[in-house]
């Protein structure tokens, strides 16, 4: 077989969506790909997918972000199943980089590598006593009730009354909804065993969600704001904010709905329910209060001012102490630098031109960015969708001018995976792992049950 | 008469591949689908072919009068996105 003849090979870093799609636009649809207005054939010849990652477990925050009460989101897998399933893909799960194998290792067994890495880090508050025991990453709290087995330890301490969350985006919001849900409506979910057990022993009555700016400003989306209002046995309660800034006509559609829902909350009256979540907006975390763990969070309050037709935030001066042994820092997830792969510490991505990584102002020949990696932790499990078919389309332009002469073939890649990871999981081990993860599921009148290795 | 998208949506633009009527906003292309929280259905462009119900993965679409009665608002939802100016 000549050179042009054999498949292009390419590997993905990262199983997630970001990967998954790539994996995806890579082994195209026989449909084709979605592109100025219709369906087209950007793939013209064979193309095979690795896709590695270093849990032995595929679909990343799909399996591990979304939250356990919301199945219908994780149904997404569906489209990575069915990517999964043609011709040309493989999965090589256990297998890390850096660890096991390194970037440049992989650049010169395949033609192209996509690396759809995620962002592995948070957003830091930069206050005083943020490290403390007691205060964790949102990442990590999901982390722990998802099952990933880096968060099975975490053990958080759930026997005080009160949780304090920084920063009101939707994974602040899911982390609510999981504190306060019967625990009845949990067991019917995929959630892990373990925090199943720790949260049927929770003594939680209330969640405060602290926001610096106005409720103009609120990082959720409406589905999960709405979701609030529905949850049985909790109200929900507004505070630190005056729901009136007579900006309604400016706001979009999507701003106005989010007013509108926190309005009705703001002056439904409370049933005087077991346990409540409130809302809190206009407060900055000004320091974790507590020597040797945390007992509380100092909030400094702001105003918001109207400057023509903006709202700006300043402080009034006013600092209130709020009392918690649990504070969970969810004010966004950040990168973290991939072993050799170069680095925007500012940004926290790869820095990279549509996909293609740039290392000192040059494109790295056969290197590409996919995901949270490229973009920054944004966007919902589609955007990923479009991001990836960027990324392909720049590899697909490259083809011509890949690095391809040490390539190794799927088997020699294959055997070299195998004889470093001894316990790597392919697809077909996957495939045994998930049927019976929801076989167990089924008996227990839930979608699955995570093993938790 | 349309089909809806609910809340369920991930915005895998699966449903928009397959409109023959191109009612579904926004396009991946577009400057909102960056920061938008779902798709939604343009119920004036809609022909009810309901190609995109099996195309949704998370099945996120239905017809109005079959929508789920806690999504029951979401007509109006749909149609209130093409209503902004823009």
């Amino acid at each position: 077989m000549t050179e042009s003849e054999r498949p292009t090979r390419v590997a993905v870093v990262g199983a997630g969506p970001a990967g998954m799609y790539a994996a995806g636009h890579l082994l195209e649809a026989p449909g084709g790909t979605y592109l100025d207005g219709r369906l087209q054939q950007l793939v013209s010849h064979d193309v095979e997918v690795d896709v590695l990652d270093r849990l032995p477990t595929p679909w990343g925050l799909v399996r591990h972000g979304v939250a356990p009460d919301h199945p219908d989101k994780k149904l997404v897998q569906r489209v990575f199943e069915e990517t999964a399933g043609r011709r040309g893909y493989r999965f090589f799960g256990n297998v890390e980089l850096g660890r096991d194998v390194s970037a440049a290792e992989l650049s010169e067994w395949y033609d192209a590598v996509v690396f759809a890495t995620g962002a592995a880090g948070d957003t830091r508050l930069r206050i005083p006593g943020e490290d403390l025991p007691g205060s964790i990453s949102a990442r990590a709290f999901v982390a722990w009730y998802n099952g990933h087995p880096d968060a099975t330890d975490l053990d958080p301490d759930l026997s005080g009354e009160r949780v304090v969350l920084i920063g009101n985006g939707n994974v602040a919001l899911d982390i609510a909804r999981i504190l306060t849900l019967p625990v009845a409506e949990l067991a019917r979910t995929d959630i892990a065993d373990h925090a199943l057990s720790a949260l049927s022993r929770s003594r939680i009555r209330e969640v405060v969600i602290v926001a610096r700016r106005a409720h103009l400003h609120a990082s959720f989306n409406n589905p999960e704001l709405e979701e609030l209002g529905r949850l049985p046995g909790v109200d929900v309660v507004v505070e630190h904010d005056d729901l009136s800034y007579g900006l309604r006509d400016a706001l979009d559609a999507t701003v106005r709905r989010k007013v509108t829902t926190l309005q009705r909350y703001a002056t439904k009256p409370q049933h005087g329910h077991e346990r409540r979540i409130v809302l809190r907006f206009l407060s900055s975390p000004v320091r974790v209060l507590g020597d040797d763990r945390v007992t509380g969070i100092r909030l400094g309050t702001n105003r918001a001012v109207l400057d023509g037709d903006t709202v700006r935030t300043e402080p009034t001066g006013v600092e209130e102490d709020l009392a918690t042994g649990l504070l969970l820092r969810s004010i966004g997830y950040f990168g973290t630098p991939m072993p050799g792969l170069p680095f925007d510490d500012h940004r926290g991505v790869i820095p990279n031109a549509a996909g293609r990584i740039i290392e000192t102002g040059t494109p790295m020949p056969g290197r590409y960015v996919t995901g949270w990696a490229k973009r920054g932790p944004r966007g919902i499990i589609g955007t990923n969708k479009v991001c990836a078919r960027d990324t392909v389309r720049s590899l697909l332009d490259d083809l011509e001018r890949l690095p391809t002469a040490r390539t190794l073939t799927a088997a020699d890649v294959e055997s070299v995976i195998r004889s470093r990871c001894p316990s790597v999981v392919d697809q077909q081990s996957w495939l045994i792992r998930d049927a019976q993860e929801r076989r167990a599921g089924r008996a227990a009148g839930r979608p699955r049950v995570k093993i938790l290795t | 008469m349309a089909y809806v998208v609910g809340p369920a949506c991930v915005a895998d633009y699966s449903c928009l591949e397959v409109c023959p009527a191109d009612c579904i906003r926004p396009r991946p292309d577009d400057p909102e689908f960056t920061t938008t929280e779902q798709l939604y259905i343009d119920p004036r462009s809609c022909v009810n072919c309901e190609a995109c119900v099996p195309a949704c993965p998370v099945d996120a679409i239905h017809h109005e009068l079959r929508l789920p009665p806690e999504h029951a608002e979401y007509a109006s939802i749909n149609v209130a996105w093409f209503e902004e100016s823009r």
